[in-house]
């Protein structure tokens, strides 16, 4: 292990996974609780769309997938509300069509963008400086909302009309909310990549669900288990032939096993 | 203050349909009023009016002395417990967590809630859940829930309270004793409130006042007046002797 650790490509990898361990399971407690883990997979696989775009055009593909993250979940919310159709269905449509849109821009043009299957399944052990310096202002925004809304976001999932009721500006929390799911996904793809990023914003919550009878701790297993998970899996794919990012999907779902195992034990 | 709910031709529009028209309607303070009338009458909507939730198309809606483009000015002094079905049941809340959502409000955002738990016993112990303060919400019975919820609706130390069917779902024992606890907090805070309602035995017995609303304001006074009233009959469409049903004596009759 400690030979691990004087690899730098190493120390980059370790310090990514506890950022995104970290900045996915505080997501994921909110995406558990307000049943938003369809919309965490729908924006992950819209995102392909916006990332094509730089590829092609030249744009940073980070940038240009964080506006389609963000712009997907925040219009999926906008567009359930005034038209009164679920987040699941409007959810459906983005999700095809971003991914449409990636395949048709990447078909298109001629070229070899070898960045890409990076950002399909993800590669965190070539995380670069910039890739954490970006991993770390988002944690930091989003902790920064999350703390300082705490309990008007708890609100909002528990009850949104009472929480309307009560005065509280429910429209643009909930927006707020969503733009930090884009921004987490966004942050997440250089870890496990588009097609996986969606565990990792739903398997620590739904894990910490199960075996909690109180949000404070729920919270704190959602923290525990997202960075296990992502420690985890970079320890595994150190010592085994298996990508980082599968690892890691793969060891978080053997920690959500576990949970749903024990869950009667904690019952006697 | 005399009344604390004055409605004039009240009409709200939903969707581009007209759910509420020609509603006139008063509410004195210190009564209970049961809001009666069939599914999809426009019951809940009324209720949406009153808290400022909904926009008003035509008419007129005075609540605690405020008009209706004021009513944030009041929204502190309206308890509301909305429809059961609102919230998720195995939500990791404590009882007091529950309560304590019932204090939030424009003013304590970004703000510490003063007195917070003070607030949330003084709360559970005027629904008689004060035991229940830290037992998780999703292992309480449905009557037990409801009760937290009438606390939450009554944190705020409310002037109106405003329940959506607060007995669904209940079997009747519990209906009965939620019901007897909403007249208990009538005559003891001085409360006024507004009960919609499907279960007119329970409403009839403790209301003050029913209303039948069905899209319009078919009938309101007394109860006993209201359940032989033909109006009530046109509402729900039916020839119903509804009076037989209930303990005429409660009832006034």
């Amino acid at each position: 292990m400690s030979e691990m650790l004087t690899y730098g490509f190493m120390q980059r990898a370790l310090l990514a996974a506890l950022l995104v361990g970290i900045l996915c399971s505080t997501i994921s407690f909110f995406v558990v609780l307000k049943r938003l883990s369809f919309l965490g997979a729908g924006i992950s696989h819209t995102a392909l769309g916006g990332i094509a775009l730089g590829l092609v055009t030249g744009a940073d593909p980070v940038l240009t997938g964080s506006v389609f993250a963000v712009g997907t979940a925040m219009s999926t919310g906008y567009i359930s509300r005034i038209g009164k159709i679920s987040e699941d269905t409007v959810i459906g449509i983005f999700y095809a069509s971003g991914m449409a849109l990636g395949i048709a821009l990447i078909s298109s043009f001629k070229g070899y963008y070898p960045e890409l299957f990076a950002l399909l399944f993800g590669n965190i052990l070539s995380v670069s400086g910039r890739d954490l310096l970006y991993m770390g202002l988002a944690l930091a925004g989003i902790l920064v909302f999350v703390v300082l809304f705490f309990k008007e976001l708890l609100a909002i999932c528990f009850d949104e009309e009472m929480a309307e009721a009560g005065g509280l500006p429910v429209g643009p929390l909930y927006m707020g909310l969503l733009a930090a799911m884009g921004l987490t996904v966004i942050a997440s793809i250089q870890l496990v990549g588009v097609v996986l990023v969606a565990a990792l914003i739903v398997t620590p919550g739904a894990t910490a669900y199960r075996l909690s009878s109180n949000y404070r701790s729920m919270l704190v297993l959602s923290l525990a288990v997202g960075i296990a998970g992502s420690f985890g899996g970079l320890f595994v794919s150190y010592y085994y032939p298996v990508p980082p990012g599968a690892a890691i999907v793969l060891v978080l779902a053997v920690i959500f096993a576990a949970a749903m195992a024990l869950r009667p034990l904690l019952n006697k | 203050m005399g009344e604390l709910i004055e409605a004039e031709g009240l009409g709200v529009n939903l969707g581009g349909r007209t759910v509420l028209e020609g509603i006139t309607f008063s509410v004195r303070a210190g009564q209970l009023t049961g809001i009666i009338g069939p599914n999809g009458a426009g019951k809940t909507t009324f209720l949406r009016a009153i808290l400022g939730l909904v926009k008003i198309r035509e008419g007129r809606l005075n609540v605690l002395g405020v008009p209706s483009s004021r009513l944030m000015e009041v929204r502190q002094k309206i308890g509301y417990m909305p429809q059961r079905q609102s919230f998720e049941k195995s939500f990791p809340l404590s009882a007091s967590d529950v309560v304590a959502v019932g204090l939030l409000s424009p003013a304590t955002l970004l703000r510490k809630i003063a007195n917070k738990d003070r607030r949330i016993r003084a709360a559970l112990q005027s629904v008689g859940m004060g035991e229940y303060a830290s037992r998780p919400f999703k292992d309480l019975s449905g009557g037990e829930q409801q009760r937290i919820l009438l606390a939450r609706s009554l944190v705020r130390q409310p002037d109106l309270l405003l329940l959506d069917e607060p007995n669904a779902g209940l079997d009747f024992p519990a209906q009965q004793s939620f019901v007897e606890l909403l007249h208990k907090l009538k005559l003891e805070k001085g409360l006024t409130i507004l009960l919609v309602s499907h279960d007119l035995v329970s409403v009839a017995s403790a209301a003050d006042q029913l209303a039948c609303i069905d899209r319009t304001m078919h009938v309101h006074g007394r109860p006993a007046d209201v359940l032989v009233s033909p109006y009530l009959k046109d509402a729900y469409r039916c020839q119903y002797d509804f009076l037989s049903t209930l303990d005429k004596e409660r009832c006034g009759h």
